[in-house]
């Protein structure tokens, strides 16, 4: 008899017309790293939101075992008691106040009178020193970058004495470097008895720290793996995801690059937009041929977000200098829109922040970049028109919905993520910056978008493709640049780079890797 | 179960509609059928127009973000104080005092626009300054007193009626039934020609049984409307000049790229200038037409109460922007539309009048305003925002 901390029993989630749960059995082993997988809506949120209370007693069927005994979660509360805490992907912090502040929110150290602080910063510093963060309590949360906020985030949970830990996709905002130091630590609190549930969509991670392996589909446990030796085999756990072996993860395409030169950037310099003697890029030239795809890697900061959004009518930076050609052309881009019309488009890094209008229609954010080709010389739109070509587009790329007048809101990452791309097909450039096109988003659709790239690609559209995942990179370009601290370190041919040759180009340029703490202000 | 569900997306669709349907009937049952009689009718527009035609202004305004422009009530004593004194002491003629109130709405405009998008201060506060400016100086202007309208040309314009020598009699104006006719006619034939054009081109239309009950409702509203109104005096100039305001901005916002550059500012500000939109134009022209806006209905209400004084449009603000939110624009910007706010408008409008038939005191009326505004919102957020957040 396997020793559980945590038995969730055929749970079942009902929403309005859909099943998200159905019959789910969950069985945590004491001590282990248990990782839950499967594609984006099969219901790990669902599962842990049933399991932390934020879907509270009574609204789901089923029962939770905890230590053996029954639990009845009303609220997140009831569950933080027992020592079960959830990091959710989006980091739950407040930037305009300090560490510790965040650490001890709503679980305040109080003294006599009110808050005793130096209590708060005391033990704040204490959990510090065990995720290994060299910070001060005292540091606001908005001056350090993404890969320590969720170190501080696991030290919080270590503050509320966590039993069990669940982390929802933890490392999608962190570069390579940073992930390993967090899954490593992870493993470290493994030795030290914890038990922790990991939702991941990178799979090698989940191979690299797991112990078993739940897999849903479709609100159903499909399948629980056992990794005792961490070196299962990513296509074993992808069948059990998609239900089908994918035989390959990147579409396969003839490359036809033309020896034309779709854009070129010489001697490019950005300077931060507020510490403007700050350089974010350095110095950078790079083309980009037509049918072909190039692919940016880098750490996180490196600096090839700024050089995009900068390249794209000045959105990010101050004194910008260098050239920019599109097609053989020399251009002095001042706005975005001058940018659009010159053919240049940038699919932002992250879709419902930067990219998309989420409580607008499919079809209204479909045209947004390019709202004069429905409209006549006078301004005015036509709908019925804007629909139709919306519908087009969805069709194209298999954009999961009845109607384009779905809000956009209510669709899956990955179909956002398309809607996103079938708003810059729309305006159709000759040139496609993709920054991070995959982030967040599973398999099957990963695969699709990776197929409408290659379609660009085929039409004679030049492609960047900037992206912290090396595998894609490796899987999808013809060239790599590889840049950090703002600089470009190295070029190669996709034939002849590997991920190996990726890291030693970066950690060989020399000086300590940044964070990214110059991301946008 | 369909059936179920088709209904309730009606309702939800419809809902404000249905709402003001079931306030007019309280209203008249409450009042014994008074709310009814056709000089109650003809004038609850009109009393209401700088609602009407303020809520279209401050719409767009509250797209761009739930951003609000508190100077509004000040803008339109300003404009309505320098109309009058031009008229009065100046003895000009209604013509260029109403360009040069109308330029002065527009420099105004320009001021608080140019704040708000440019400099980028906060729109709250910019428009706060602006009603102590603008109320300040309007005093200035009236040298605190109060000052009559006499010229009648100008009167004429905004508050005469409609009256056909030879078809109009005093109890009996069949020109305004004629108009309500042909209007009704002319939109049957829009909306069957519309809807015959998406047909051809494939688009989606809706069902035949739902095109009919809509236009004959429609219809009905328009000729019982001016039915009303022929037993009055006629079809108020006034009403004219609201339809105008009103039917430009329900075009702008639903059939032009410039009117949905508000809602993508405001659905995400962020992805709207990756996009190519310059947000600080759009918050400009919000604020510059919300002036322009304010403006005119100063002349508006300058022509209905005949004269002007210090205290004009006082609060009037809070009118606009209590019928944009009952009307079912979004508080966190983004969405709303100008039938919605119409019908909030008319709501509040129908409210106003009912109780004020029926004799309920005055602090008895702010605190039913003030209930109603609450709970349009709450309804607001909880069946709308629930939705979206998941």
């Amino acid at each position: 008899m396997p020793d559980n901390i945590l038995w969730m029993k055929n749970i079942t989630k009902l929403y309005p017309g859909v099943r998200a749960l159905d019959n789910v059995n969950l069985e945590v082993q004491r001590g282990e790293i248990h990782a839950l997988v499967g594609e984006n809506g099969a219901g790990k949120s669902t599962l842990m939101n049933v399991l932390s209370g934020t879907i509270p007693y009574g609204e789901y069927e089923g029962t939770i075992l905890f230590n053996e005994e029954e639990c009845q979660f009303k609220r997140i509360h009831d569950s933080e008691k027992l020592g079960i805490v959830i990091i959710h992907q989006e980091l739950a912090l407040i930037p305009e106040l300090s560490i510790g502040e965040n650490m001890f929110l709503g679980n305040e150290r109080k003294g006599n009178l009110g808050i005793d602080w130096h209590e708060t910063y005391n033990q704040a510093e204490k959990h510090l020193k065990e995720v290994g963060l060299q910070e001060k309590a005292t540091t606001l949360i908005k001056d350090i970058g993404t890969g320590k906020q969720q170190l501080v985030e696991i030290a919080k949970a270590l503050s509320k004495n966590v039993k069990l830990l669940i982390l929802d996709e933890p490392t999608s905002s962190l570069n390579e470097e940073e992930s390993k130091m967090l899954l490593d630590m992870l493993l470290q609190f493994k030795k030290q008895g914890m038990t922790s549930i990991l939702i991941s969509h990178k799979l090698s991670e989940v191979a690299y720290v797991a112990d078993r392996i739940t897999v849903l589909r479709d609100g159903a446990t499909i399948e629980t793996i056992e990794n005792e030796s961490h070196n299962i085999d990513e296509s074993r756990i992808i069948r059990g995801m998609v239900g089908r072996e994918l035989t390959s993860r990147f579409p396969s395409r003839e490359h036809k690059v033309s020896p034309e030169i779709g854009m070129e950037v010489k001697n490019w310099s950005v300077c931060h937009p507020v510490y403007t003697e700050k350089c974010v890029v350095n110095n950078v030239s790079f083309h980009v041929h037509k049918g072909e795809i190039v692919g940016f890697s880098g750490l996180q900061g490196a600096g090839r977000t700024e050089l995009a959004k900068s390249l794209f009518g000045k959105n990010y930076g101050s004194s910008i200098s260098g050239q920019e050609f599109l097609n053989g052309q020399e251009v002095h881009l001042k706005t975005e829109r001058e940018a659009i019309e010159h053919g240049l488009a940038y699919v932002t890094e992250d879709r419902k922040t930067n990219g998309l209008v989420l409580i607008d229609t499919i079809a209204k954010n479909t045209t947004m970049a390019r709202l004069q080709k429905v409209c006549d010389k006078r301004g005015v739109i036509d709908v019925g028109m804007e629909n139709h070509v919306a519908e087009k587009c969805r069709t194209a790329l298999n954009i999961k919905t009845p109607t384009v007048q779905q809000l956009v809101g209510n669709l899956s990452g990955g179909n956002q993520q398309k809607v996103l791309l079938s708003k810059w097909m729309f305006a159709d450039p000759d040139v496609l910056i993709l920054d991070e096109p995959t982030r967040g988003i599973d398999v099957g659709a990963k695969y699709e978008i990776y197929c409408i790239m290659n379609d660009m690609a085929a039409q004679g559209k030049s492609v960047v493709m900037i992206s912290s995942e090396l595998p894609e990179l490796l899987g999808m370009c013809d060239r790599i640049y590889v840049m950090n601290e703002g600089s470009l370190v190295a070029e190669m041919e996709s034939a002849e780079a590997t991920q190996e040759k990726i890291m030693a180009a970066i950690l060989r340029s020399g000086k300590r890797s940044v964070p990214d703490e110059q991301k946008d202000a | 179960m369909k059936a179920s569900t088709k209904a309730s997306t009606l309702i939800k669709k419809y809902t404000m509609a249905i709402a003001l349907v079931v306030v007019f009937i309280f209203f008249s049952v409450l009042t014994n059928g008074r709310l009814m009689y056709a000089q109650n009718i003809s004038n609850l527009l009109l009393q209401n127009a700088y609602v009407l035609v303020m809520a279209c202004g401050m719409l767009l305004c509250i797209l761009t973000g739930g951003n609000v422009d508190l100077s509004v009530g000040a803008t339109l004593c300003l404009v309505g104080a320098v109309a009058a004194q031009l008229m009065g002491q100046s003895s000009m003629g209604a013509l260029p005092t109403i360009l040069i109130a109308m330029l002065i709405a527009a420099v105004i405009g320009i001021w608080q626009g140019f704040w708000i998008g440019y400099i980028h201060v906060p729109p709250f506060i910019a428009t706060l300054a602006g009603m102590f400016l603008f109320r300040g100086l309007g005093r200035v202007v009236l040298a605190s007193k109060t000052v009559n309208i006499q010229n009648t040309v100008f009167l004429n314009t905004f508050i005469s009626y409609i009256d056909v020598p030879g078809l109009d009699s005093k109890s009996f104006h069949p020109s305004a039934l004629i108009t309500g006719i042909a209007v009704s006619v002319l939109l049957t034939v829009l909306m069957l020609t519309n809807r015959a054009k998406r047909a051809k081109k494939n688009y989606e239309v809706e069902s035949t049984a739902t095109t009919f009950i809509k236009i004959g409702v429609i219809d009905a509203l328009i000729i019982a409307y001016c039915w009303k109104l022929a037993n009055y005096k006629g079809i108020p100039v006034m009403l004219l000049w609201i339809l105008l305001v009103v039917l430009i901005f329900a075009f702008i916002t639903i059939k032009t790229a410039f009117g949905r550059y508000f809602y993508a500012v405001g659905g995400n500000e962020k992805a709207a200038k990756l996009s190519g939109i310059d947000p600080r134009r759009v918050y400009f022209w919000a604020y510059f037409l919300m002036s322009v806006l304010a403006g005119f209905s100063g002349l508006l209400v300058a022509a209905r109460i005949g004269s002007v004084d210090g205290n004009m449009g006082n609060s009037y603000e809070m009118d606009a922007i209590a019928a944009c939110f009952i009307g079912g624009a979004s508080a966190y910007g983004g969405s709303g539309t100008v039938s919605g706010i119409m019908i909030g408008a008319i709501l509040l409008g129908v409210m106003n009048q009912g109780m004020s038939i029926y004799g309920l005191p005055d602090e008895w009326q702010y605190v039913v305003k003030g209930a109603v505004l609450l709970a349009a919102v709450i309804f607001d957020v909880v069946s709308n925002h629930k939705v979206g957040k998941q």
